[in-house]
């Protein structure tokens, strides 16, 4: 399969009065086209920091891309000067953002604010524009279509919000969408109405997306696969299946154990004790050792090597050593 | 919408009304008579001259003369220069104020809003800093202080500009400037601090995910959000402006209406006192109702019915 992104070695820093927040430290990643990739993690772990790197809207200062590539279909965009990244966002690569409530001009219609896009990108006529918009409300579910172009924000609920959020990312056919926590501030029943709605979409159109979240449910319902993301690293990546029954970094298997599960008899949940460290100052050794209930003196120390397990499974681990593999089957040997 | 301004326009009736009546009130209560001055008038010429001009009357009598006068809009000649009606000094110094009011207010409202721009956009850069320490300067100094300064370096240290009068262009130049500067600093660092919260907003950074340029984004999706709190306050600085005529106009000597406005009231001119304060009043209600009505052309978010926007 094509990869349409590729993000290698991403390094984002914030340089505030306290010191250099390095948000994001070392991200590695790859999306084919078509795919969802989800990438979960808790909160600050800098998820919205490495997608607002793929479309450059960082702000700096005080943010600055530090080091690695984002190579979309061949070119670097850490590289591509602000002009053409303005024809990227939006055609190319689109985002929908967490707070629908927020995140439309209170003071523009929806028609305007679906349109402003298509008309500054393509060059087509106010009736064609009005076709196509009319066309993206249909996709995403909105009745009265003809109506609402005319209408304001503030008279449409947040499901409908999210749908037009939704329809302005994609109203100019991108191939990469991004979406930060897109059900995050909806109500549990409009949540599964847009991740049916992200089903669809992918389906009518082939758009790669990027799903960030924290939330495990979310990810089982629609990605491919997951990048689990801790303290500005991806620790670990895998299928949808990979991670979610051979889940191999405790970080992950933590988070698993913290959602519930239909498939969960009488255990209980247990929530990862600890708090994710301190980004100013991240510890040289894997970030997780604090709270690692299998952390060795080598944790602290130095972080582990990328260890592939699969094609598509790869964890960032002391466990995975070989020298720590033999001694827990030594281990288990003598416990027999 | 209609009802909504035809409910405003009883509001302003009243309003009206009630600014009438209360100047009615004071004039009768502040001692004196418009004859006072006068040295040689005897009691009986005295008594004739009050007659002739209602003032032995009533209270209840004069003041529905004074409304009737309002209603028909004639308040009939002034008592100090006879010869001259209250509406023909109207109809000679509002004009005169009324465009040093206005060239006030759009040169403050102009330089205001892209000042408070520039300087959000150079958020802590050196425009920042100078635009700011500029609107401080502008807001703490007084516009007689301001307007004698300039008289002082630009008119007589240095003779760039002419003083007195209002002939030329060039005669608006320095009252317009004492006059809108503190207007202009208000609404220069209102525009910045609203201009830098809208900037944060998520509408903004949806609009730069949607590959606008950084001009449009400003224009069409911040400016005017970040300028709903300008329109509020331009009542107030519309009021300030208004007043601050009175002064300027003093100062500069220009022919506008304030001089009949302050000279009636030290002269007791009655008509000419009626006269000038029910046309400001109306003025300024007729001022503030349109800017609420930009304010709801502005913000979709306010309906203008009956029950909303007030
Ligand atoms: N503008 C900024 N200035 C300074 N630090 C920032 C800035 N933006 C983000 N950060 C820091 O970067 C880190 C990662 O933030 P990010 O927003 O990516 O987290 P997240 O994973 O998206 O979390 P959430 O689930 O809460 O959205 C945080 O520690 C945050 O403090
Ligand atoms: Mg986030």
């Amino acid at each position: 399969m094509e990869k349409i992104l590729e993000v290698e070695n991403l390094h984002v820093t914030f340089t505030t009065y306290g010191g250099t927040v390095k948000a994001v430290r070392g991200v590695d990643f790859h999306l084919h086209r078509g795919e969802t990739l989800a990438i979960v993690g808790e909160s600050g772990c800098g998820k919205s920091v490495t997608s607002n790197a793929i479309m450059r809207l960082i702000p700096d200062p005080p943010g600055k891309i530090s080091a690695g590539t984002i190579t979309f279909q061949g070119k670097d965009l850490t590289k591509a000067p602000e002009k053409e990244m303005r024809r990227i966002r939006g055609v190319d690569i689109s985002m929908i953002f967490q707070d629908p409530m927020t995140a439309l001009n209170p003071t523009l219609t929806i028609g305007t604010q679906l349109m402003e896009g298509l008309r500054e990108h393509r060059n087509i006529s106010g009736d064609e524009a009005k076709k196509r918009a009319l066309e993206m409300l249909d996709l995403v579910g909105i009745p009265n279509p003809e109506e609402r172009l005319k209408q304001y924000p503030h008279q449409l609920s947040g499901g409908m919000r999210q749908r037009i959020v939704i329809a302005i990312a994609l109203i100019c056919d991108p191939d990469l969408l991004i979406a930060d926590e897109p059900t995050t501030a909806l109500d549990v029943t409009i949540q599964a109405q847009i991740l049916e709605l992200f089903e669809k979409i992918q389906e009518t159109t082939g758009v790669a997306i990027i799903l960030i979240t924290h939330d495990l449910g979310v990810v089982a319902k629609i990605a491919d696969r997951i990048a689990v993301m801790y303290a500005g690293k991806i620790i670990e990546e895998g299928t949808k299946r990979e991670i979610f029954y051979e889940a191999e970094h405790p970080y992950t298997q933590g988070l698993l154990k913290s959602v519930p599960r239909l498939d969960m008899q009488g255990e209980a949940l247990t929530p990862i004790d600890g708090t994710p460290p301190d980004l100013f100052s991240p510890p040289i050794g894997c970030p997780f050792t604090a709270r690692c209930p299998f952390a060795m003196e080598v944790c602290d120390k130095v972080y582990p090597e990328h260890s592939s397990l699969t094609e598509t499974h790869s964890v960032d681990c002391w466990m995975q050593d070989e020298r720590a593999k033999q001694l827990l089957a030594a281990s288990a040997g003598t416990k027999n | 919408m209609l009802r909504y301004i035809l409910k405003r326009l009883l509001i302003m009736l009243v309003t009206l009304w009630i600014i009438v009546t209360l100047t009615f009130v004071l004039m009768v209560s502040i001692p004196g008579s418009p004859f006072n001055s006068e040295r040689a008038t005897n009691e009986a010429v005295q008594a004739n001259l009050e007659a002739h001009y209602n003032l032995d009357e009533p209270y209840h009598i004069q003041y529905m003369l004074y409304l009737k006068s309002i209603v028909t809009f004639d308040f009939g000649p002034s008592i100090k220069q006879p010869n001259q009606t209250v509406n023909d000094l109207l109809g000679r110094g509002f004009p005169v104020s009324f465009e040093l009011g206005m060239v006030s207010i759009i040169f403050a409202v102009i330089s205001g809003i892209v000042l408070g721009i520039l300087a959000a956009l150079k958020h802590n850069g050196m425009i920042d800093y100078l635009a700011m320490t500029f609107a401080v300067l502008g807001i703490s100094i007084p516009n007689f202080v301001l307007a004698t300064m300039l008289i002082q370096q630009l008119a007589v240290n240095v003779e760039i500009f002419p003083v007195a009068t209002w002939d030329s262009p060039a005669h608006m130049i320095l009252p317009v400037i004492a006059l809108g500067t503190t207007p202009m600093a208000i609404i220069a660092r209102l525009t910045r601090s609203t201009m830098l919260e809208v900037l944060t907003q998520d509408y903004i950074k949806m609009a730069r995910a949607k590959g606008l340029s950084p001009w449009k984004i400003i224009v069409k999706h911040a400016l005017r959000n970040a300028l709903m709190p300008v329109v509020t306050i331009m009542g107030t600085l519309l009021a300030g402006i208004l007043t601050g005529t009175f002064v300027i106009e003093e100062i500069f000597a220009i022919p506008g209406m304030g001089q009949y406005f302050v000279e009636s009231i030290n002269q007791r001119d009655y008509p000419v006192i009626m006269g000038t304060t029910v046309f400001y009043s109306a003025f300024l209600i007729v001022m503030l109702f349109l800017v609420d009505i930009a304010y709801g052309i502005l913000d979709p978010r306010i309906k203008m019915n009956s029950k909303g926007g007030d």
